[in-house]
């Protein structure tokens, strides 16, 4: 951290200092998360989800490890097992909903930060690596997602996986290929669904590292803000601890009581019935559908009907899929304006919101069967998705005029809530 | 170069993507199944609790014990309910003694002192037999049709609870015209394919006789099973909406002192001039 | 927003001078540890044996086949249970032994029914670290006291399967059960 005033961790007692020498874990939590990292004094609620991102996730591991404790990845029993959970261990619905819903959670979370940091341009320089290894989570989180989905082997974890690995029977000459490698044999069978069961307790892991760069990456320039200025005087901040350790205590409690709401009176809501009928590798369900936060990618897959420029319409809608996660991760270049919030930028700010009733409706289709008047929809949809991206914002932000920015974030927290000459000290009330 | 480069992907997938939107659609044939095929009917349960809103609400043990009944004595014919063990049936109000008692009327496998396969009578640790060995043996006694088990039946079916007592109730004699329907079918709009090989199986007030003064009509029969049928798919129901009170008014004090404590927090930077 | 202005400081302070704030944190944090324990809780308590375990918890013996001098094995919970049908020199050999000598001391009285003196019935796990002794099948060694023998780091029990040489510190452990009928027991 690079503010000269953050302050300082200073061992209270002998043996905090015996442990500062050897090893300075709290010196370094103190620098993280604690009183030693300043911190824009103007976030709104929307940067609560950082935080709650990381909560879904150690749900996410804590239930995961104790289910693993029961679950048998054997195509004979893992159905079994799953409804052994659910009836005869101890509390084991409880924690299993925990899980399931938690996904969907987790899913929903990282959305609102995504759309946050879009919003208020967090993909911008200096941070460019911070919403990179962003991404990175958020790819690692969609494949543990489906290959979790997968372990239950009900009709929909079968045929999900079968669906999925066939997007890669898409690409030529090495397609069917990959598809079998994937699968290990010519269907989801027993060693598809072991070799999930091991990425799916790995990967984790390793989303849990990439938020550590992520957070490292963030240390950097410091959090943004919704005023999208640069930090200049310790005016425009306060310490992490106890000022964002509180008021994330306050998101934490709002999102528990929202998460028991689904967990305990409508745990299978998120979830499709047809996945409490154990697989049948014979009979597809009448209506396959992924969950609910792959359905904007799905819709996207599905609206490529046509085969152009001789490639077939199959392999398009496969790389148009992959294409609109990874044209995000040069989103730091494409958009040229010199401001970072939506806020000072009236046009981006317009497209911003369209483009949000875009991807909610991009879902809406990505969740129906593929028939009219859908399908013509999520192809006019996904049209904008890319031109977004790819086409309107590069120009829009090179031609926006923008509105004037305040001097320092302290002054834009004055003028909005009209009081004059807050008091700049921020000291722990402790 | 990053931004022209995009540019020229971009237009290739929209103009892709658009091309794909006004090429011109073929007339889908109208899917008859689809505009007969009827969502269930809305019914109040106990086990929804007020307003069939799900938060309150347990189950009604003679309802239960009732629907118990109904399966024993018309479903288990053909369905099995394989995820549930006798002893589960602690949970409808039977005795210890009135659950071996219904284990002993069951058979499970067993081997014998030689090897081989044999038979035993059920004990309470057992789960309820499945009625055929395989679905191959399902189907050759079935005409064709594997009665599926109904364990989770009300957890795999959207609405479930409502949907078991809608097709236990929806079957008709009214064929539509212009709907074909094989003579081994019946024709039940509540079903996903209209045509179900299933006959009806509560077919008139009697069938089952109760011992509770409860009026023995199909109508109450099929209520009846729906709610044993929900119990069966998810046993733990009472339990997770009890827990869920207790733990969400937890939360909602643990807010209440979190918010007053953020509050107090930033009081020295939100306090006026 | 304009709302969220500090009421009165004067209630900052308690009689006692401390600041009030103090105490709304600590009963914040108090109260959110005090709702860790449950959730805590149901992550221990999950890995305490599940129904179905539970329901297994008790099995039936039929004894009428086992003659005297004889014993079976069966399972219970997952373990072994001997079974012998204890000849009358082997009660008597039991009985003569001076109880106040014994590493464990009992009585073949406290470890059989009543009336039913010549069934011995035992966990087949030896007290040391676990093995499943030898003895209870035709054929097997006995030990020096011809009652059972671990192999694995040399215990002998007596015919009344107590302790009597070796590492093992009690007797083969006396599983609950009852008689249904002469010959047939209900263990656990």
């Amino acid at each position: 951290m690079s503010f000269p005033w953050a302050k300082q961790y200073q061992p209270t007692s002998a043996v905090g200092k015996w442990m500062d020498e050897r090893l300075p874990l709290p010196r370094f939590i103190f620098g993280a998360l604690g009183p030693g990292y300043p911190t824009p004094k103007n976030l709104n609620a929307f940067y609560n989800f950082g935080v709650l991102a990381g909560v879904a996730l150690v749900i996410q591991i804590i239930t995961g490890v104790v289910l693993a404790m029961h679950f048998a990845a054997d195509t004979r029993v893992a159905f079994d097992s799953v409804e052994h959970i659910m009836r005869d261990v101890n509390g084991g619905w409880m924690i299993r909903y925990m899980h399931a819903v938690g996904a969907s959670f987790f899913f929903g979370v990282v959305y609102i930060h995504i759309f946050r940091g879009l919003y208020y341009g967090s993909y911008k320089p200096p941070r460019e690596m911070i919403w990179m290894l962003g991404l990175v989570i958020f790819l690692l989180m969609m494949a543990t997602a489906f290959m979790g989905y997968v372990l239950v082997w009900g009709q929909m974890s079968f045929w999900g996986a079968q669906v999925i690995t066939g997007l890669f029977s898409a690409f030529p000459v090495v397609g069917t290929h990959i598809q079998t490698l994937l699968l290990g044999g010519y269907s989801p069978d027993n060693a598809t669904l072991n070799r999930f069961f091991s990425l799916h307790y790995l990967l984790p892991f390793v989303i849990f590292g990439v938020i550590v760069l992520h957070v490292w990456a963030l240390h950097i320039p410091g959090s943004n803000n919704p005023t999208g200025l640069d930090v200049k005087t310790e005016a425009d901040t306060v310490p992490f601890h106890p000022y964002y350790t509180a008021k994330d205590f306050v998101g934490l409690g709002i999102y528990l009581i929202v998460f028991s709401a689904f967990v305990f009176f409508m745990p299978n809501s998120l979830g499709e019935p047809d996945n409490y009928i154990p697989a049948n590798p014979l009979s597809t369900p009448a209506h396959i559908v992924p969950e609910w936060y792959f359905w904007p990618f799905y819709a996207i897959l599905r609206a490529f009907t046509t085969d152009f420029l001789g490639v077939p319409a199959k392999l398009w809608g496969v790389l148009a899929m992959f294409a609109s996660i990874l044209l995000l991760f040069l989103l730091p270049w494409l958009d040229q304006s010199p401001v970072r919030s939506n806020n000072y930028r009236p046009v981006s700010r317009i497209l911003f919101w369209v483009f949000v009733a875009v991807g909610l409706l991009l879902g809406v289709c990505g969740g129906k069967p593929a028939e009219e008047p859908w399908v013509r929809l999520s192809q006019i949809l996904t049209a904008y998705y890319f031109a977004h991206f790819l086409i309107i914002l590069p120009i829009v932000s090179k031609l926006e005029k923008t509105k004037p920015l305040p001097g320092s974030i302290s002054e834009a927290v004055l003028a909005k809530y009209g009081k004059g000459g807050a008091a700049p000290v921020a000291q722990p009330a402790e | 170069m990053i931004r022209l480069g995009a540019l020229a992907v971009g237009l290739l997938f929209v103009i892709n993507v658009l091309w794909g939107a006004i090429a011109p659609r073929e007339d889908a044939a109208p899917d008859m199944a689809k505009q007969l095929h009827k969502h269930p009917k809305h019914v109040e349960w106990t086990h929804n609790g007020p307003g069939n809103l799900g938060i309150f609400g347990t189950f009604d043990r003679g309802q239960l014990q009732r629907g118990f009944q109904v399966y024993k004595e018309v479903c288990s014919a053909c369905h099995s309910i394989n995820r549930v063990a006798f002893r589960n049936l602690a949970d409808l109000g039977f005795s210890e003694a009135q659950i071996k008692a219904i284990a002993a009327e069951y058979e499970v496998a067993a081997i014998d002192a030689n090897g081989e396969p044999t038979t035993r009578k059920a004990t309470p640790a057992d789960k309820f037999p499945l009625v055929y060995a395989n679905e191959a043996a399902a189907r050759a006694a079935q005409n064709g049709a594997n009665p599926p088990d109904l364990s989770l039946m009300t957890k795999a079916r959207p609405d479930g609870t409502n949907y078991v007592y809608s097709l236990l109730t929806g079957y008709s004699d009214d064929v539509p015209k212009g709907w074909t329907k094989p003579d081994t079918s019946y024709y039940n709009p509540y079903f996903h394919s209209i045509n179900i090989a299933m006959p009806p199986p509560l077919s008139a007030d009697g069938q089952v006789t109760y011992s509770d003064g409860t009026p023995a009509t199909v109508d109450q029969y099929a209520k009846d099973v729906a709610v044993f049928l929900t119990w069966t798919a998810e046993p733990k129901l009472e339990n997770r909406k009890e827990t869920g009170v207790a733990a969400i008014l937890f939360l909602i004090i643990m807010t209440g002192l979190g918010y007053l404590s953020y509050r107090k927090v930033w009081a020295d930077i939100k306090k006026p001039a | 927003m304009a709302s969220e202005v500090r009421q009165a400081s004067a209630d900052d302070l308690t009689p006692g001078g401390e600041r009030r704030r103090d105490f709304l944190y600590v009963a914040t944090a108090a109260f959110a540890g005090a709702g860790v324990v449950p959730v805590a809780w149901s992550l221990v308590n999950q890995m305490n044996p599940s129904a179905d375990v539970l329901a297994l918890a008790s099995v039936d013996l039929d004894l009428s086949a086992v003659q005297e001098g004889q014993a079976i094995k069966a399972s219970w919970r997952g373990k072994p249970i001997f079974a012998r049908h204890l000849t009358a020199a082997e009660i008597a050999d039991a009985k003569k032994v001076d109880v106040a000598t014994l590493r464990d001391p009992q009585k073949l009285e406290d470890r059989t029914k009543p009336g039913s003196e010549q069934w011995l019935i035992t966990l087949g796990v030896c007290t040391h670290l676990g093995c499943v002794p030898l003895g209870a099948a035709e054929g097997e060694s006995r030990g020096d006291f011809g009652g059972y023998f671990c192999p694995c780091h040399g215990s002998h029990y007596d015919t009344a399967a107590r302790i009597r040489k070796g590492p093992a510190p009690k007797n083969l452990e006396v599983p609950p059960y009852t008689f249904k009928s002469p010959t047939s027991v209900t263990i656990g």
